[in-house]
């Protein structure tokens, strides 16, 4: 038994559904050899350091892992929801949940705007380098003072000039932006019309443009080798194609992207729930206490059963949605259910595991004890719970 | 010059193999299968010999269920140039004896004609270490086994091996049988557009019957059980009480 290690002899793995196709199963086992050795050993250093190499980054995109989203044409593989379900749900089961955001952000929640909505100009100028790893990509959304509600940005670009060829000028701030500081490419938000949704556009912000700058580097609760920023944005001066998507159309754009993010945070309740319920047996199965082990104990294993029961309908949803979405069905009601529920039974799962380590499970160092802080961000970002369930409510 | 590798589908090195309840074997069923990795490292050599301009193509051969045309994808999607399935069984928890392996081999080797055969050493469920040189004896070919250094040079393979005691360096006559160890290389990633791509090479389904070749278990088994759990250990508090257990108890000195 030992509460530390992270590859237990026993594990908890559901079988892929049927309609998984073989060349998935083999990324899986990629992905899956990829966590183990390129991650899981040094991740541990990467928190203590909040900052993950770039060179994760730069590997990721050698193995082609980095392009699912994007064309052939511009160095990706353009794979689907599922390729991005399976891609995440194995990345989530390093648990290091800040590796997980810090990867999945660049290739499914900022980069992918770019490919969504970007004109080919915009697409072969970034779009090679980021499928490589040599750009990384930010989503610089929510501010200060609008998070939930994202039609409450105020941070604002004007056009420095008339016609449409004059430089855009932007100034404000964004708040907990995952990539933010050793980021190259921000997508921001920001006000370009008036209040409301239909007033926002999307730019392509390199970091180290002139007047951007990192107000501060944010200490968080989990994810602590991912960084997250607080940014400003003085005077900062973008030419004309910085535009991203059409002009007031960024919240639809947003929009557009909403689905498969949330697929993805169901993914990551997939993938972590079920790593933490392996460690866990892994742990219970040994510990013993009164004479027998934990899991002799009858309330620890109906406890973990519940538990485990709950991750594979989530990850069943997961799996049936993606493979919906892909098909090009309308999945905003199941993708709202996925992403308000998935992360409340992740929340119980890893809190339940927690519990059942003892006092081992609050110590630093055992996966149990990060994971449980790891998870607790999936309840709050892109999207918190009650959000989603209005969006539930709206639907049914 | 034509490289063959065969690739054997076994259970997942991370799996705890666990008995079957009428002790027969281990159970397989619905568990994690991957390629043998004393396999994984033959193909990764073939394909390095290919990088290096000693070899011109890469065949990889499994044999068994079905499913082993997932171990040949994933040869295929780390460079392999195409693949030949020799189905032999409908049960996944039917293994075929190494000599009836190496007599299929040995039918495609007469079809394929390679320059060079590189096998894994072992396969890790069975660990029989004997394909590689039964197919050497039917063949009548030279063999080096455990490879742990391959140079071609000309019509000679110069094989490095770890023997007790050090290294030794054979030469062998092409055609040869190789056979990989665990240090030979470090297998690749198969990249994402290389899974891709594997999806479009050819993949050549056969049965054993298609080569005249008789399966049928020569082997009984008698019982499989597992290995008996490892029992607590004891600290001692000095080294005076660790020779004193080694001499009273253990009896070891
Ligand atoms: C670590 C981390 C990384 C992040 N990364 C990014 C990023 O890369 N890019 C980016 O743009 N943003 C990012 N975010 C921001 C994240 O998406 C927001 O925190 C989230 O949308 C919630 O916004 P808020 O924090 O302003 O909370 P608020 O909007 O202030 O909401 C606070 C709480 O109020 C409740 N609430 C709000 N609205 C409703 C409602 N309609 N009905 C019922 N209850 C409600 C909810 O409980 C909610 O949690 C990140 C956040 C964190 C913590």
């Amino acid at each position: 038994m030992n509460a530390f290690a992270q590859t237990p002899e026993t594990g908890f793995r559901l079988p892929d559904p049927d309609f998984v196709p073989e060349e998935l199963q083999m990324l899986r086992a990629q992905v899956r050899r990829f966590v183990e050795t390129e991650i899981q050993p040094h991740a541990e250093a990467w928190e203590e350091a909040g900052e993950i190499p770039r060179d994760l980054f730069r590997k990721l995109g050698a193995l082609g892992l980095l392009g699912m989203q994007h064309a052939e044409d511009y160095g990706g593989t353009q794979m689907g929801a599922l390729a991005s379900v399976v891609f995440g749900e194995e990345l989530s089961r390093s648990t290091f949940g800040g590796v997980t955001a810090a990867i999945t952000v660049h290739t499914d929640m900022s980069a992918s705007h770019l490919s969504r909505v970007g004109t080919p100009e915009q697409k072969a100028e970034w779009l090679p380098r980021i499928c490589a790893g040599e750009v990384v990509c930010a989503i610089a959304v929510t501010e200060a003072g609008a998070g939930s509600d994202v039609a409450g940005l105020r941070t604002k670009a004007r056009r420095d000039g008339p016609g449409e060829d004059a430089d855009w000028i932007i100034d404000g701030s964004k708040m907990f932006i995952t990539n933010g500081v050793y980021g190259d490419l921000l997508i921001v938000g920001a006000r370009t019309g008036g209040e409301g949704a239909r007033g926002l556009s999307l730019f392509l912000v390199p970091r180290d443009t002139p007047g951007v700058s990192v107000a501060q580097k944010l200490k968080k609760h989990g994810w602590l080798s991912s960084d997250t920023a607080e940014l400003y944005f003085d005077n900062v001066r973008v030419p004309a194609s910085a535009l991203l998507g059409g002009e007031n159309r960024g919240f639809y754009a947003i929009m557009q992207g909403f689905e498969h993010e949330r697929l993805m945070i169901g993914a990551f309740s997939a993938g972590e729930g079920a790593k933490a319920i392996e460690l866990t047996l892994d742990y219970v199965r040994q510990r013993r206490a009164f004479g027998k082990t934990i899991w002799d104990q009858q309330a620890t294993r109906q406890r973990l059963a519940m538990l485990a029961s709950q991750v594979a309908m989530v990850r069943a949803m997961v799996y049936q949605t993606a493979l919906a979405l892909d098909g090009g069905r309308p999945v905003s009601l199941e993708t709202a259910m996925i992403k308000s529920t998935g992360p409340e039974v992740l929340h119980e799962v890893v809190h339940g595991c927690l519990q059942l380590h003892g006092g081992t499970g609050y110590m630093r160092g055992t996966p149990i004890e990060r994971m449980a802080r790891d998870a607790r961000i999936l309840r709050i970002g892109g999207g918190a719970t009650e959000v989603m369930l209005e969006e539930v409510a709206k639907r049914i | 010059m034509k490289v063959l590798v065969p690739v054997k589908r076994v259970i997942d090195y991370n799996v705890k193999a666990r008995v079957k309840a009428d002790g027969s074997g281990v159970d397989l069923a619905n568990v994690k299968m991957s390629m043998n990795p004393f396999d994984e490292i033959a193909v990764e050599e073939a394909i390095r010999l290919k990088e290096k301009g000693a070899a011109e193509e890469i065949v990889v051969v499994s044999i068994g269920v079905k499913q082993a045309q997932e171990t040949l994808r994933t040869a295929l999607a780390m460079g392999a140039d195409r693949a030949i399935l020799i189905e032999a069984a409908d049960d996944v928890h039917t293994d075929i004896e190494p000599l009836a392996v190496a007599k299929l081999l040995k039918a495609v080797i007469d079809e394929e004609q390679p320059g060079l055969v590189i096998a894994g050493k072992q396969a890790i469920d069975n660990d029989m270490n004997a394909t590689g040189q039964m197919l050497a004896a039917l063949l009548g070919w030279g063999q080096a086994t455990n490879a742990a250094e391959i140079e071609i040079e000309g019509d000679v393979a110069k094989v490095t091996r770890e023997i007790d005691g050090g290294m030794q360096t054979l030469k062998v006559k092409m055609p040869a049988i190789i056979t990989a160890d665990l240090r030979l290389n470090e297998p690749r990633y198969a990249s994402l557009p290389n899974i891709m791509k594997a999806k479009k090479k050819p993949l050549d389904a056969k049965t054993a019957a298609d080569y005249g070749v008789d399966v049928a278990p020569r082997l009984t088994i008698v019982a499989t059980t597992e290995p008996p759990a490892r029992k607590a250990g004891v600290k001692v508090e000095s080294v005076d009480e660790l020779i004193s257990k080694l001499k009273n108890e253990a009896g070891v000195l």
